[in-house]
Formats: C-alpha cells, structure tokens, sequence
C-alpha cells in the first residue's frame, strides 16, 4: 500500500499536467460531496427582483432570469453531473469488458454475438440512441445513466476484445494454463490486469464524454428537469439569453462543465501511470 | 533404465490444417523418458521438437489435430485426459519451461507473485507458509536478494534471472516430468552453464524426469542420459547420449554432428547439411530425409519407414543406415 502511495507522488511529481489534473479531480470531488453546503444562496429560490443580475460581489456568477443565483446552482449541480458521468461509466465499463474479454477469449459464438450486439449499437447515431432509449424508457435520472452506459458500450467492449485478443495466446498464457490454471482464472487474474492500463485511458475520455451526454440530453429537454440545477439546463436555458447580452448565465455553467470535461481528459495518462507497474522505475 | 517408463509416447501424429494443405507436422513419433532421466530432443528449426513437447501437454494450438498415438503419464493417457484430470496434473507433475522466459511471465504481476500462484493452485501450503516456500525457491535458484526479488516485476530483471524464476515456478510443486524448451536460448555462457547445472542438480535431487529440447548438441551431449534426434516430424534416430555421438548410425545425425563446431575446428571443417526441412504439406516420401540424403537409392521410396533396433536402445530409422 505505501509503495502505491509513493509511486503515485512520483508519477505526480514527474507529470505536471496529471497533477494539475488529479488536483482538479480532487476539488470536483470535494465539490460534489459539499457542494450544497458551499452554496451562498438556495439554488432553487427564485426572486424575480433580482432577476438577469450580472456578477456582483453578492452575486458571483449572477442570477439568471428568474433570479436565482448561478454559483450556488452551478455548485450543486456538481454532484448530479458527477454522479451520472461515473455511474454510466463505471456500469459501461463494467459490462463492456466482461462481454468484451469473454469475446476477445472465447472466441467463436460468444465472440460473434457480442460483436454483433456491439455493431448494432454503433449502427445509430450515439447520441440518437440515447435520446431515443430515455424517451422510450421514461424521462428519470435512472434511465439517464443507462442511455449513457448503454452508447458508451461498444467502445468498451471493442477494446476489451481486443486488448485480450492480442493477448490470449501470450506466453504467460500458456504458462499459466500450464500450471493448471483454468479458463476462468487465466482471464481474470492473468489476461485481464493487462489490458486494464488502455481501458482506463479510455475510461477517463469517456468520463468527460458521458458528462457531456447528459448535459447535452438535458439541453434538448430529455434528462433532468428543469428546475433541478443541471449544467446541461443551465446552460441550455442561458442559450437564449446570449444573444441579448446576459453572457453569464451560460457562460459559468458551461465552464464547469468545460472544466470537468478538461480534467478527466488529462486523467486518462496520469491513472495509464499509476496502474501499470511498467512505468514505475 | 527401469522397466515401467514415466511418460511413453507411442505413434505420435499431427497434423495441422493450414490454408496451403494439411501439413503432418509428426508422424509416428515414439520415444520414452524414465523417472530420473534426461533425454533431449534434437533437430533443426522446424523438426517438430516444440510440436512434440506442446502435444504432449495437452497445448496443441487449435488448427492441430493429434491423428494418432498416446501419451502415457503414469498410466494416464495424456491425449485423451478430460480437461479437468489436466488440470490436476500440469504444474504438479508435469512442468515446462518456455523458450522465451520475458514472455511466459506475466508482466504485470510480480514474479514472487506468479511462483505463489502455482503453490496456490496445487500444493496444499497455509498462505504463511507460501511466501516462505517461494523465498526457498528462488534461493535455490540462485536469485540473489529473494526478498527483495520476490516483488520485483519481469521488467526489471535480466534475461537469466526471467529464466531462473520461470525454471523455480517450474519446480515449484516438485514435478514428476520437465519440458525444457530451449531453456538456454538466448542466455549468454555462464549463464547457461549455471541454468543448466541447476536443472541437472535439481533431477539428481528429486528424481525429477528432464526432456531437453534444443538445437544445441554440446548441451545434449553433456546434460543429457539419451538422445532423441528428430528431423522433419519423424524421430530418425534415439539412443544413449554417448553411443550416439561415438557411432551414429542415421545419415542425418551424422551430418548433423560433423556440422557442430568443435574445439579447434576451422569454418572449412564444419559440413553444412545440404538443403531444408522438406516441406511437409500434402504427401510425403517414407522418408523425409530422403531428398537431402547422400545415400540415398530406390529402397528408400518403399514404405513403411523402417524402424531399425541395431543396438539395445538404439533404434535408427533408416533403410540404409550407416
């Protein structure tokens, strides 16, 4: 335990940018466990006296057109936008590389029929996909994340498949079935871990990815609902304020969201490091 | 040699499905290994020693079909074995180590790890005690440091060390049979000569069966009880070590030997064998060796393949023998 902790000061203290990028993980992180707290003002109460107010030492980021305040709901909305990003990635990540590494191992049937699930998958357009999934299913938080872990799928078990692919007639492999290891176990403790350092890349991208498929569901009005602070809706209902010159009130949210996508992006390298023992030297 | 052989392997054939034909890559291969003994195979690239070894371990890839033959382990035949008796038996009684020690560890995990695994799976260790046996091990493999090398990842040791930790997670459960594929390709002198002292120190000790698979004759000649010469999928020639090498009696083991360098041998000494390994898809003459062989006459096209025994464990394939 204390050599991963001290390897991962050194992959930090090697890599400015992963640790420019862990920091901003750490204060999303923080900000979604206290973020209601940290709010100055209730993000739902709306006052109509104060409406379209620019940034001002009372208010930060400003209030948007019915007078609620924009840093208080931008932080808020910290934890939902988190919560649905890492939940739908986890779940796709989850589910993809099983079906993906089961494929990329077994071969023959099992590998046909997820890669025909997967083609079908990637056949529509992703985002339609998930529009047309939370409208079939129903407009809730739940069916969000599935819409989401489901278009992140394939990318997964693509991967997965083809990490193991490459690895499953390896040397290790063979030695590993030769001291009387099974299937079962070759793949999970064997096969897998190395195909682990390029899915968390890839899981890292797709945070920020998934976050954005959720705002942009809650853009177009399938997601959350207004008036729960989401970055999607905020800016969403910032959009047409633009144009008459309230830049602030889509402006902050969409820099959240801006910011998280960035930070998850620049992750993806930094966990390659933490969790392949090949770089630690 | 003891009456009842530890593996017997009897009329060995395979034969893989490949996009230009079906090539036999063995055929009728026979030979036996006593409990104790060292026997290496021999032959050129592509004679079907590797073939062999991965066959008898149940390790054939998919395109290979065993055609016919039996493998007899302690009374088990090895090529029909269930999955399940398999598993039982590789890693505690029979064993092998790869050509290429880098690739056959995992690189991910550490190798004191991979050792424990093993014992995990077949030795019936209290976890405590595990960790202690892997540390003997690697002692007895001569790893300096096994404390410290117990957490050390394949990257960060040398070729030689791969190879004595592959040899310890070898020997780990004591087997009864090692496959030693190439077991010194690739390792410079010393460290071949101390591998290979290891292996012969650890069958002496523990009775343990050795097949030496290699190209190299000066370690069969020195490591090894008997000789199994192999050419093109067939076993031209088997017989004790030294027998083989004062009077071989197969045209190719005799080519085969007169183009090893010696010791203050000059290039112009050294005969190379004329030819390649024939290709092996489709049809074939009885004898394989055939087309490359200085004497060669109309005997040689008429099947069988002889099998002659011209001295007591000493059988030549040959209808011409030297």
């Amino acid at each position: 335990m204390s050599a991963l902790l001290r390897h991962g000061r050194y992959v930090l203290g090697e890599n400015p940018v992963t640790a420019v990028a862990f920091g901003l993980f750490v204060v999303l992180i923080l900000l979604a466990l206290v973020g209601p707290s940290l709010a100055p003002h209730d993000p739902l109460a709306s006052d109509t006296v104060r409406k379209l107010e620019p940034p001002s030492a009372r208010y930060w980021f400003g209030t948007d057109q019915v007078g609620r305040d924009i840093l208080s709901r931008v932080l808020v909305a910290t934890r939902l936008d988190l919560a649905i990003s890492l939940s739908a990635v986890t779940l796709s990540f989850v589910v993809g590389s099983v079906l993906g590494a089961s494929a990329g191992f077994f071969g023959g049937w099992t590998d046909r029929i997820v890669t025909r699930v997967t083609d079908t998958i990637m056949a529509f357009p992703l985002f339609v996909l998930a529009m047309a999934i939370v409208a079939a299913l129903g407009n809730t938080l739940a069916n969000i994340v599935y819409a989401t872990a489901i278009i992140n799928l394939p990318f997964y078990a693509r991967m997965a498949r083809a990490e193991v692919n490459v690895r499953r007639e390896a040397g290790f492999v063979e030695a590993a079935r030769l001291s009387g290891n099974g299937s079962a176990r070759i793949l999970t403790v064997h096969v897998f871990p190395n195909c682990l350092p390029p899915m968390m890349v890839q899981a890292s991208l797709n945070l920020g990815w998934a976050i954005l498929n959720a705002a942009g569901l809650s853009f177009i009005g399938l997601g959350v609902r207004p008036p729960t602070p989401e970055w999607g809706i905020m800016v969403a209902e910032g959009a047409a304020f633009i144009v008459s010159g309230e830049w602030w009130i889509a402006l902050f949210p969409g820099l959240a969201l801006m910011l998280a996508v960035f930070c998850f992006n620049l992750l993806g390298d930094g966990l390659r490091d933490l969790i392949d023992p090949r770089r630690r030297t | 040699m003891s009456a009842v052989p530890l593996l017997s392997v009897e009329d060995l054939s395979v034969e893989f499905r490949t996009r230009h034909g079906v090539v036999r890559a063995l055929e009728r291969v026979g030979f036996s290994i006593a409990r104790g003994e060292t026997v290496g195979i021999v032959g050129e690239s592509g004679s079907g020693k590797s073939v062999t070894a991965f066959t008898v371990l149940g390790l054939l890839p998919p395109a290979g079909r065993v055609t016919s033959g039996r493998a007899v382990f302690g009374g088990l035949d090895l090529l029909t074995a269930s999955a399940g008796q398999l598993l039982e038996y590789r890693g505690r009684e029979l064993s092998m180590i790869f050509q290429s020690p880098r690739t056959a560890l995992n690189p991910i995990r550490p190798v004191g790890k991979q050792i424990a695994d093993v014992l995990e799976r077949h030795a019936n260790l209290p976890r405590a005690r595990r960790r202690d046996r892997v540390l003997e091990l690697l002692a007895r493999v001569q790893i300096p440091d096994p404390e410290r090398r117990y957490h050390a990842y394949p990257f960060e040791l040398s070729g030689g060390m791969c190879q004595r930790v592959m040899i310890a997670l070898a020997v780990a459960c004591s087997p009864a049979l090692l496959i030693a594929d190439e077991p010194t390709t690739g390792l410079d002198v010393t460290t071949q000569a101390g591998i290979l002292d290891l292996l012969g120190d650890l069958s002496r000790t523990a009775g343990m069966a050795t097949i030496m698979i290699t190209h190299d004759l000066a370690v069969v000649a020195e490591r090894c009880d008997r000789i199994v010469v192999m050419h093109a999928g067939h076993v031209v020639e088997q017989a004790p070590a030294r027998t083989l090498f004062a009077r071989p009696r197969h045209p190719y083991t005799a080519r085969l030997l007169a183009s090893t360098p010696r010791a203050g041998a000059k290039l112009a000494d050294l005969t190379p064998i004329p030819g390649a390994v024939p290709d092996l898809r489709g049809e074939t003459t009885p004898c394989r060796y055939r087309t490359r062989c200085e004497r060669a006459a109309a005997v040689c096209d008429r099947p069988p393949l002889p099998r002659e025994v011209v001295a007591p464990g000493h059988v030549v394939a040959c209808a011409r023998p030297l």
